[in-house]
């Protein structure tokens, strides 16, 4: 896991640091008008000069960060700001330092940008899982319960429909449904904005609802299909034979069992539900972690997009973990010793 | 002239669609009287769940094929006076065109949305279906040695897999589709003249793009490698026309000049291309590692066959059901990822009639005039949703034998 995480933040650093991306960079932050020389000299100047993988490593915190000596004899150096003079500096500053470095747009530390922004989609996060992971699996105990009647027929059909609707086509007919003054309902708002200070019913429902929907049915179709297998077992039949009754079967014999594979499916979507932010915060406006993320790849933020980059895949990675622990616990055939 | 009436409007539609229709229900003549002979494409025809797939999946296919018929207007004419116009408002009297009204309204760049949703199909046609073959040539190329072979190979191929799959896809986009990477590296001058830079899309593309012809080349020569005549005559048509269109599509290099891609849509096929074929080949790992143990291929073993005709004579057609079912439900996949793209402004070009960038431009202003986004959202709404229809059809079908 350590490799894979070391691999990706590789890539990201790799990618976010192509030439171009800093011959841009050195425009935007000196003057649109330098010639190469001077972009190469300011690109040397920042510490953008060493190799890859050297700047990778500083970046993450094992190898010295860079120093130079300019023309007036002040050292610059990635430890060095005017804050932290050059005799008190660290000799190492990077992620393993808790270093994320500092945003060239929003000139504020990465680390409180992502922690404030992170805070916000965490409601979102929240609430949609509220409204989402029940409503998933009630869809589909009762889809599977009882396979091939009309209403199996019915709620399958609706998660078809809701798997084949991505958050900005669902979002973009809820807002004119909802919101909007041609159909004249204006039961919620169109915009998130406000959410920010005060979650309120009116300007949350909508984009909780465009995000739970969209997963919503790909949760019911597995909990559907491992409700329906869990149905024909042998102790299921067993227990229609002592004569227990229907409900009771349904929830205290089938459910756990059948509970096991969409909880993993329902870990495993955390990597989804990210790009599923990031499309949410930017149609309802709603200043998160994925309208961060937009922002930093909009405008070349490149430390900044290299600390999203981070905090995303370890959310990807993190939840792997748990759904596999968790898979342990749920399922008593699996023995860890 | 008087603004047409909602019925006018729908009747107006309907009538645009003329062609489609006509070819829709030759199609289900022709399929319905033949169903007891075309195998699991007959089946298909006695579920209805598989019907209706099947119906709104072609009826986008021949939207996109028959645009010209359909459209009203081109897709970038701009009328003056039309911007933002209610659906069934006429053209101004000066322009001449069979059907004088924006059926659906105007943009927001006084463009007709009814058209532009025609055109934007073939878009989504062309990119959607070509990069999910791709994936999947990848896909099985390296899925069916790790299933087969196990060991090292699979764990590398496994470990590269998943590396790709920890990515969240927006991230990855955002990072291989930008103006920046298409300019990174180092410019080389290839055969007629023709520049070639070495950056990461086209190295990818050089790669990728390359499976394709390996896959053809093995499948042929592990079956006919005891037949010289028919092995080189087949693995000659597939390497004069693959190697033919690799020079253009990886190298836009082709010496005649009709295989070409432009760089930024080599960026969006070969990004989508990177992000599917990872989970295709999980699917293809898991599928050989479960057929392997059946009794034909310990036959095949006997008979002393190749690797290779076993896994690609032996394995790959008995893992079929599966992965047509996959391949639907990746076209699918693939035109909604191909819409999240257009939605964040990394689409074909900007002034495309692709579904997403047009939901993009629509939503600045959504609650005012709602007509120009709804369009292509329910146009891709309703192609995704037949193909996953026509994907649960099929598995229904192919659970039944």
């Amino acid at each position: 896991m350590i490799l894979t995480a070391l691999c990706l933040t590789f890539v990201v650093f790799y990618l976010t640091n192509l030439q171009p991306n800093l011959e841009k960079l050195a425009k935007t932050e000196g003057n649109m008008r330098m010639t190469d020389d001077q972009v190469t000299s300011w690109l040397n100047k920042n510490g953008f000069g060493g190799s890859v993988f050297l700047r990778y490593g500083e970046w993450l915190g094992i190898v010295p960060g860079w120093t130079t000596v300019d023309r007036e004899g002040i050292t610059h150096g990635r430890c060095i700001s005017t804050d932290i003079p050059v005799e008190i500096a660290p000799k190492y500053c990077g992620v393993a330092q808790g270093d994320f470095g500092e945003s060239y747009v929003f000139k504020d530390e990465n680390l409180s940008l992502i922690g404030k922004r992170l805070g916000l989609t965490g409601w979102l996060m929240f609430w949609v899982m509220v409204t989402m992971v029940p409503a998933a699996l009630a869809i589909g105990v009762l889809a599977g319960m009882r396979e091939g009647t009309r209403t199996d027929r019915s709620l399958s059909t609706l998660s078809i429909i809701s798997t084949a609707t991505p958050e900005y086509v669902s979002g973009v007919i809820l807002i004119v449904v909802f919101s909007s003054s041609i159909v004249g309902l204006k039961w919620f708002k169109g915009s998130a904005t406000s959410a920010m200070d005060e979650l309120t019913f009116a300007n949350f429902t909508l984009p909780v609802l465009t995000m739970a929907l969209y997963g919503m049915g790909y949760i019911a179709r597995m909990t559907r299909a491992s409700m329906a297998e869990v149905m024909t077992a042998q102790y299921i039949r067993t227990a229609r034979l002592k004569g227990v009754s229907f409900p009771n079967i349904v929830l205290k014999h089938a459910l756990r069992n059948a509970l096991i594979a969409p909880f993993t499916v329902i870990m495993l979507q955390f990597p989804w539900l990210l790009t599923g932010v990031v499309i949410v915060e930017t149609l309802f406006q709603y200043k998160g972690f994925g309208w961060l993320l937009v922002q930093a790849a909009g405008n070349n933020d490149i430390e900044l997009l290299l600390g999203c980059s981070v905090v995303a895949v370890f959310v990807v990675l993190f939840t792997q973990l748990i759904s596999d622990i968790g898979y342990v616990f749920l399922n008593p055939r699996i023995r860890v010793n | 002239m008087e603004p047409l009436s909602s019925i006018q409007i729908i009747g107006q539609i309907l009538s645009q669609f003329l062609p489609v229709w006509i070819g829709l229900a030759a199609i289900f003549a022709v399929s319905i009287a033949t169903k007891g002979r075309t195998g699991l494409y007959g089946k298909l025809f006695d579920s209805p769940v598989g019907m209706i797939g099947f119906g709104l999946v072609m009826f986008w296919i021949l939207t996109a094929l028959m645009a010209p018929l359909i459209a009203t207007f081109e897709p970038l004419v701009q009328l003056s006076g039309m911007k933002n116009k209610l659906p069934g408002t006429p053209v101004p009297s000066d322009i001449t065109a069979a059907v004088p009204y924006y059926l659906l309204g105007g943009d927001n760049l006084a463009r007709d949305v009814f058209s532009r949703m025609i055109w934007g199909s073939q878009t989504v046609m062309k990119i959607a279906p070509s990069a999910t073959l791709f994936a999947f040539m990848v896909g099985v190329t390296l899925g069916l040695p790790a299933g087969y072979i196990t060991g090292k190979l699979d764990t590398f191929l496994s470990f590269l897999a998943n590396l790709v799959l920890a990515f969240p896809v927006i991230l990855l986009f955002y990072l291989l589709v930008t103006p920046e990477i298409r300019m990174a590296g180092t410019e080389i001058t290839l055969w007629g003249g023709s520049k070639w830079i070495t950056s990461i899309p086209n190295i990818m593309a050089a790669v990728l793009f390359l499976f394709p012809i390996v896959f053809f080349v093995v499948l042929f020569q592990s079956r006919f490698f005891t037949v010289p005549g028919k092995r080189n005559l087949y693995i000659g048509i597939t390497l004069l026309i693959g190697l033919w269109a690799y020079s253009g599509l990886a190298f836009n290099a082709d010496p005649v000049g009709i295989w070409g891609m432009d760089p930024n849509l080599l960026n969006i096929f070969v990004s989508v291309v990177f992000v599917n074929s990872p989970t295709v080949f999980r699917i293809v790992r898991g599928l050989t590692m479960d057929i392997k143990t059946r009794d034909y291929v310990a036959a095949a073993q006997t008979r002393g066959e190749g690797v290779w005709y076993i896994m690609l004579w032996e394995i790959l057609p008995n893992a079929r059901g599966p992965l047509i079912v996959d391949f639907c439900l990746r076209i699918g996949y693939t035109s909604i990822l191909l819409g999240t793209l257009g939605f964040f402004g990394l689409g074909v070009s900007p002034e495309s009639p692709d579904w997403g960038m047009t939901i993009n431009e629509g939503r600045k202003l959504l609650s005012i005039f709602p007509h120009p986004a709804l369009p292509p959202a329910l146009a891709l709404m309703s192609l995704v949703l037949g193909l996953n229809l026509l994907a649960d059809g099929l598995r229904e079908q192919s659970l039944k034998d």
